[in-house]
């Protein structure tokens, strides 16, 4: 039966789980930065506006966090229960980088998270703070540790294949820990990942500043995100840029399926298009609006390149893939990439966009107040850099496809023989209905806890600094 | 020894690390119900564990990186073939993890409520299932030639193992009740000792039927180590009784250290029975997978073991410290002048 292929099934669940867990890393990391500055400067100049920033944007930090850690649980189980094949395959090379993270980044996290929710009152002001900064240091960490992982898959590196073993084997770890594609691909998330935290910021601090609450102590909070998401905007553009030469020198199908080019393109040929509308085939263009040059400029540096076509590189893929791999088709769904790709850049830049206005109206010598529709512009921009990462993400992962480790393994070949279409129903169902449920209460208790605002009540202790820590 | 085997004792290590530490998260959270007489006692109980129940279960999520890394034919040929067993342990942990962080943030009775009855079936659930699946570790299961799990559900579900399983629900049982002893005062603390005085007889029952049968699968495959799952499991069923002694004393934190030795001679019995398979057949010996046939390249271990020379002791340093700043008894008192959110 179709609809039971364990194949499909289980790409469907590794796919819905990722994109749910994803939702929770961007604010976590930016988060936990976010809350590690504000906490510095209130140590750093005793004013209590900071203190209150602390715990108010630390406390949507929490609420967010638990949500990371058991979702995460699930990704790396997955790994041995969906795809026992590719573990079996690449273990020996990918297992190492999570085994990394687990021992470097997310005990350092997890422990000292815990410490520092519960911590403010048990240990003095300065070790206090610098324990919010080791949780922000783990998550980073941890970041790159995955992504060094997830690059192996895109771009294989550091590895040899043992035909005694059948499998992918370690060699130089150097070169896993420094492949090209991580090293772009960490910058970049890092910085989409504070944009989602500028992003919330600016939106919770939109919404009562727009109903003239917590005017001293929201207005810091608004400019410190304005400012950060028009740094991040910078960031995420040029390591964009960086990892858009890496792909296209190690993925150029990716490229090619960004584009929906089909046929190789020189110079100003190589057009980078904005909006195109197609037939929904895919293959035939009705209306396009293009950029000349700039997918040259993206994919080599300079105006005068090639840029090479998903035809050519499919009849090539099919000569040097095709017997080993049973294929003939090594594109992925054109539609997915070209439009995922486009509204990664283009929400990105639209909340910088927002952003940049946002503090022109509320610049120092401003005469007006911004207009309601203003502060609505503001307030419902959050899920804009979110959706940015999401849909980054799904780019990668399906501009892959149909490789799960890029010119060494198909998908199809990665998942587990021994697991039935009817097992993966139940656990795809089981994780929708429970990552549902989740999700509403998730969004409740967010927005709940951002519209109850900074507890302003709150002073510190005179003689030690310190305030009450949570207690569940 | 070599560096498989080296590897070996290491994943040991993070399984004892793990159920030392998230046993008696487990145990507190079954202790709920018992312990919980209203909500102030309820939040006693959670805050017994509160800042440390996050980096007790990190030990599982290091222990499973760490099994993939250096063992991935035995990370892959158990995760896949403990599919569902697996699947209803990462719900059950989801939903406990979601619930200590959910539970306080509404006053709501009912809400909270709905978040206590989901700690209790999330700390038990994994509790009764890990140890059915080291039960079937253990004892083998149906590998195919190709190391792929072919038994079906129903052969999980197997007497041994779910005796096991039984087991180590009540073990962690009791070692929850004891730390909440250690940890909580008043009326908590009583009914804490009650608990474990309660649990007594039936975890060293069943404890001490599943070490018999333990030595008895060793024996059955002539295990090397087989004096080491003798006298791990007798010292296992010494330290439970300890356990229970000391804390009839009140001797509440003598009592949580021999509950949680006790924990980890089970855990060391279990390796020790393996020992040298990671995951024998029941189908044909040639198809069990040995230290030696699922193990990663010397390589990759030489690095781990680099790793883990310089992580483990900060790690178990800065834990250590961790135990020692939220060392304060949780009382009554300072749960009831505590804010609520
Ligand atoms: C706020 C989020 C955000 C924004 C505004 C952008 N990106 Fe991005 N992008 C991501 C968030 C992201 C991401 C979610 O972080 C990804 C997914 C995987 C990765 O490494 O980063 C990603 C992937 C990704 C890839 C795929 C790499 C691969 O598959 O190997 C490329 C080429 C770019 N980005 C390039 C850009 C460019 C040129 C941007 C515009 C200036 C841009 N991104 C804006
Ligand atoms: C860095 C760590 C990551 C690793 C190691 C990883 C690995 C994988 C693996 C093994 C698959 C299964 C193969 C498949 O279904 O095609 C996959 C697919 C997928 N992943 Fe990732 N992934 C990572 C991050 C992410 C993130 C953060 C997202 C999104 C937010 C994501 C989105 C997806 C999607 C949508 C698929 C399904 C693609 C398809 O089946 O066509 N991944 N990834
Ligand atoms: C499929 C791939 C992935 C796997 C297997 C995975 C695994 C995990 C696990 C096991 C946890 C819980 C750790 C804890 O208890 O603290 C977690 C949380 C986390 N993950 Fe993922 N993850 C994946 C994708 C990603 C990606 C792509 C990123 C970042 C770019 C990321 C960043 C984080 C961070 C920062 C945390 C800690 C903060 C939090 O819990 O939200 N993960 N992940």
């Amino acid at each position: 039966m179709e609809w039971l292929d364990p194949l499909v099934l289980s790409r469907w669940q590794f796919g819905l789980t990722t994109v749910y867990h994803y939702l929770f890393v961007p604010l976590t990391i930016g988060m936990a930065t976010a809350s590690a500055l504000f906490q510095t400067a209130w140590v750093r100049t005793g004013k209590v506006q900071y203190l209150h920033l602390t715990r108010f944007f630390g406390k949507i930090f929490l609420i967010n966090f638990a949500m990371g850690v058991v979702t995460g649980i699930v990704q790396e189980f997955q790994f041995g229960m969906n795809w026992s094949d590719y573990s079996r395959f690449v273990g020996d090379v990918f297992g190492a980088p999570l085994a990394f993270e687990g021992l470097l980044a997310f005990f350092f996290e997890a422990t000292f998270i815990g410490l520092w929710i519960f911590g403010w009152d048990k240990l003095p002001q300065k070790l206090h703070l610098a324990t919010i900064w080791c949780v922000s240091l783990g998550s980073i960490l941890s970041a790159y540790f995955i992504i060094a992982a997830n690059s192996f898959m895109q771009n294989p590196v550091g590895y040899e294949y043992n035909p005694v073993t059948e499998r992918a084997e370690l060699v130089d770890i150097g070169a896993l820990l420094t492949n090209p594609v991580a090293l772009a691909a960490f910058p970049h998330t890092i910085f989409g990942a504070f944009m989602f935290a500028a992003g919330v910021i600016i939106s919770v601090s939109a919404w009562h500043l727009s109903r003239g609450q917590h005017i001293d102590t929201l207005r810091p909070a608004l400019k410190f995100g304005l400012w950060a998401m028009l740094v991040c905007a910078a960031g995420v553009a040029l390591t964009g840029d960086q990892l858009g030469l890496a792909m296209y020198a190690t993925q150029p199908m990716k490229m090619a399926a960004a584009e929906a080019t089909f046929n190789t393109v020189c110079g100003k040929d190589a057009a980078f298009s904005l909006f195109t509308l197609g037939t929904p085939d895919g293959k035939t263009e009705l209306f396009s609006i293009r950029v000349p040059y700039l997918l040259s400029v993206l994919s080599n540096h300079s105006l005068d390149g090639c840029v090479h076509g998903i035809n050519d590189l499919n009849a090539e893929y099919a000569e040097r893939y095709g017997e080993a791999t049973g294929l003939t088709e090594f594109t992925p769904v054109l539609w997915v990439t070209y439009w995922a790709f486009r509204w990664m850049i283009g929400l990105g830049m639209l909340h910088a966009f927002i952003a940049l206005a946002g503090l022109w109206v509320t610049r120092r010598g401003a005469k007006k107040q911004p207009a309601p529709w203003m502060w609505k512009a503001a307030i419902w921009s959050f899920p804009l850099a979110l959706g940015a990462n999401i849909v980054g993400w799904v780019f990668t992962e399906m501009g892959r496809q149909p490789w799960i480790v890029f010119s060494l393994m198909t998908t199809q070949d990665g998942v587990s023989p021994g697991v039935s279409g009817l097992e993966v129903l139940i656990s795809l169902i089981a994780f929708t209905a429970i990552y549902a449920a989740l999700a509403v209460v998730e969004v409740r208790l967010i927005v709940r806890a951002a519209q109850k605002g900074p507890d302003t009540a709150e002073h510190p202790d005179h003689s030690t600094s310190q305030v009450p820590s949570v207690v569940y | 020894m070599d560096l498989a085997t080296l590897w070996f004792w290491i994943v040991a290590f993070f399984f004892v690390g793990y159920f030392v530490l998230d046993g008696f998260d487990f145990g507190v959270g079954m202790t709920l119900p018992f312990l919980g007489r209203d909500d102030v006692s309820r939040r006693q109980v959670i805050n017994t564990i509160g800042p440390v129940w996050d980096l007790n279960e990190t030990w599982v999520i290091v222990a499973g990186a760490v099994l993939f890394a250096s063992f991935p034919e035995w990370y892959a040929s158990l995760f896949s073939g403990f599919y569902l067993p697996l699947l209803v342990i990462l719900l059950a942990l989801i939903l406990r993890g979601v619930s200590f962080e959910y539970r306080h943030q509404r006053e709501d009775a009912a809400w909270r409520r709905r978040f206590d009855r989901m700690i209790v079936i999330g700390s038990a659930v994994p509790a009764l299932l890990w140890g059915v699946a080291f039960g079937n570790i253990v004892q083998g299961v149906a590998l195919d030639a190709s190391h792929v799990f072919v038994g079906g559900l129903l052969s999980l579900l197997n007497p041994y193992a779910l005796l096991v399983g039984v087991a180590t629900l009540l073990l962690f049982f009791l070692h929850g009740a004891c730390f909440v002893a250690l940890k909580a005062d008043g009326r908590v603390r009583q009914d804490a000792r009650m608990l474990v005085r309660v649990a007594a007889v039936p975890t060293i029952l069943v404890a001490g039927v599943s070490v018999a049968w333990t030595v008895g699968i060793a024996a059955g495959r002539s295990a090397p180590l087989f004096a080491g799952v003798v006298g791990t499991g007798a010292l296992a069923a010494l330290l439970l009784l300890a356990a229970v002694m000391l804390s009839a004393r009140s001797r509440d934190g003598w009592a949580f250290a021999a509950g949680a030795a006790s924990v980890l001679s089970v855990v060391v019995m279990l390796f020790a029975a393996l020992f040298p398979y990671v995951l024998p057949s029941t189908l044909a010996d040639a198809n069990s997978l040995t230290i030696a046939n699922a193990s990663s390249t010397p390589y990759t271990l030489q690095i781990m073991t680099w790793t883990a020379v310089i992580a483990m002791p900060l790690i178990l340093a800065y834990q250590a410290w961790t135990y020692w700043v939220f060392r304060k008894r949780v009382t009554r008192a300072s749960i009831e002048a505590a804010p609520v959110h």
